[in-house]
């Protein structure tokens, strides 16, 4: 009888080797980077380079191009290790798959959502975004990327069986986006208007704290399905 | 009690054969209160005091809205209990009940816009309950993709039930955070039917439809499930023999 590693053992290999895969192919990691600058790019040319127009839109418009960054790359989250077998060997390794899907959205965050937090000042700056967002806007994105991630992975198991999942993908996933980008950018806005933005956060935090709780259990479920077909 | 009797309505066929003969009445009774809510409702109730003749349209547009709301509920129940208990008929329940809701959702939507032109003078307006509508509507649409993406029947239906009961999950959420987004940065002008101080004369006929449009829906989602059950056991002695009888 073969011993099997324990959970812990299992789930820090895991990490490990996706990291490693996402550094030996650097697309994954820079292509939704550089998407959320070269888009935003386009905001300037396409409705206006003055100042007094951009700020304004400047919270909406990040926390858009965060948005759609993440589901750029959200369709090769479990594609990879479900067209190499792997998944399967992990769904069979009898450690719960909730766990690996953990992982594997927080290696996703690592390499998508924390970048494009650590990106947002930057881009803050470009777009002329008031002094008072900055803060509420870097604390927002932090928060509500991860509840993007998590939710984002329900989506990714959901269509993981399929050969062109990436559009579908992102029209399912778009209505539970709703919820995090309305209180991401009501955080930033009423900070800039000076109001209390604690509120806001505080949601993301349940909206993230909701998220991590049950998308793991929906996406191992849809996996499981997808690995059975 | 004889659970025998409650288990044979898990039966695809069991299904098709014993509402067979409801269909007529179903059908006839629910055109038959659909005719009479909108003679009461357009021709018989008093002319609104503000809005004059152009409020009659709430005769379709609330009752659209509330099944359009319930629908995404019978569609996301039937999937779990599909996904729990394996019933085979749950997730044909839950496959027949999408094309429905979503087309309950575009009336609610299409008809909203109509009355929405005479009394807030625009087609659209980013208020909480139309937007948290689209997206109830995409929601929808999201779900009958996902059916049409897989080939394969058994993980379609499993995936969409997950799907459906993320979305149960989150309609609430949506709903809330919408609404919230709303209040705070516009002034809530736009109440549709006031403090729903809505007088008794009006009000009847507007209930009398909403009873009609769920008899409606019973009757098209009985129809649609009567018809994924042929689709589905078409390969069944029972329903070749049903056909070569109709042939």
């Amino acid at each position: 009888m073969i011993q099997l590693p324990g959970l812990g053992t299992l789930l820090l290999a895991s990490v490990k080797r996706d990291l490693l895969l996402a550094f030996r192919n650097r697309g994954d990691i820079a292509n939704p980077a550089i998407f959320f600058l070269s888009v935003l790019v386009f905001v300037p040319l396409g409705i206006s380079p003055e100042a007094a127009v951009l700020a304004p839109i400047a919270p909406g418009m990040i926390w858009i191009l965060a948005l759609l960054a993440t589901l750029l790359s959200l369709d090769r989250l479990f594609k990879g290790d479900f067209e190499d077998g792997s998944l399967e060997q992990m769904a069979i390794s009898g450690q719960p798959l909730y766990w690996l899907v953990m992982v594997k959205a927080l290696v996703h965050w690592l390499i998508t959502g924390l970048p494009l937090t650590l990106l947002a000042p930057l881009l803050g700056v470009m777009m002329a975004l008031p002094d008072a967002g900055f803060g509420p806007l870097i604390a927002s994105l932090l928060l509500g990327s991860g509840s993007l991630s998590l939710v984002g992975s329900i989506g990714a198991a959901l269509t993981v069986a399929l050969r062109r999942g990436g559009l579908l993908l992102s029209l399912i996933i778009m209505p539970l986006y709703v919820p995090v980008l309305i209180f991401g950018t009501g955080a930033v806005r009423n900070a800039i208007e000076g109001f209390a933005f604690s509120g806001q956060l505080a949601v993301l935090g349940a909206y993230f704290a909701g998220a991590l709780l049950l998308a793991p259990l929906a996406a191992a479920g849809a996996l499981r399905i997808g690995l059975n077909q | 009690m004889n659970w025998q009797w409650f288990h044979r309505w898990s039966s695809p066929r069991w299904f098709y054969e014993k509402t067979g003969p409801w269909l007529p009445w179903l059908a006839s009774a629910a055109v038959l209160m659909l005719v009479i809510g909108s003679a009461w409702g357009l021709c018989f109730a008093p002319i609104h005091s503000q809005q004059g003749n152009s409020y009659r349209i709430i005769y379709i547009h609330v009752p659209a809205s509330f099944l359009a709301l319930a629908g995404y509920y019978v569609m996301a129940i039937s999937g779990a209990i599909g996904l729990i208990w394996r019933i085979k008929l749950s997730f044909m329940v839950m496959k027949a009940a999408a094309p429905v809701g979503a087309v309950l959702t575009f009336i609610s939507l299409v008809t909203g816009a109509i009355w929405g032109k005479p009394t807030w003078g625009a087609w659209w307006v980013w208020d909480a309950r139309i937007t948290s509508m689209l997206v109830l509507f995409f929601l929808y649409l999201g779900m009958i993709a996902l059916q049409e993406a897989y080939e394969n029947q058994e993980s379609a239906d499993k995936t969409s039930a997950i799907l459906a009961l993320v979305g149960m999950i989150n309609v609430p959420i949506i709903y809330k955070s919408v609404d919230w987004w709303f209040t705070l940065h516009q002034p809530a002008t736009l109440k549709l039917t006031g403090n729903s101080s809505i007088h008794p004369s009006m009000a009847y006929p507007l209930i009398w439809m909403i009873v009609s449009f769920y008899l409606t829906y019973a009757w098209l989602l009985l129809e649609r499930v009567r018809l994924e059950i042929l689709q589905r056991e078409k390969r069944t002695r029972w329903v070749q023999e049903l056909v070569n009888l109709a042939t």
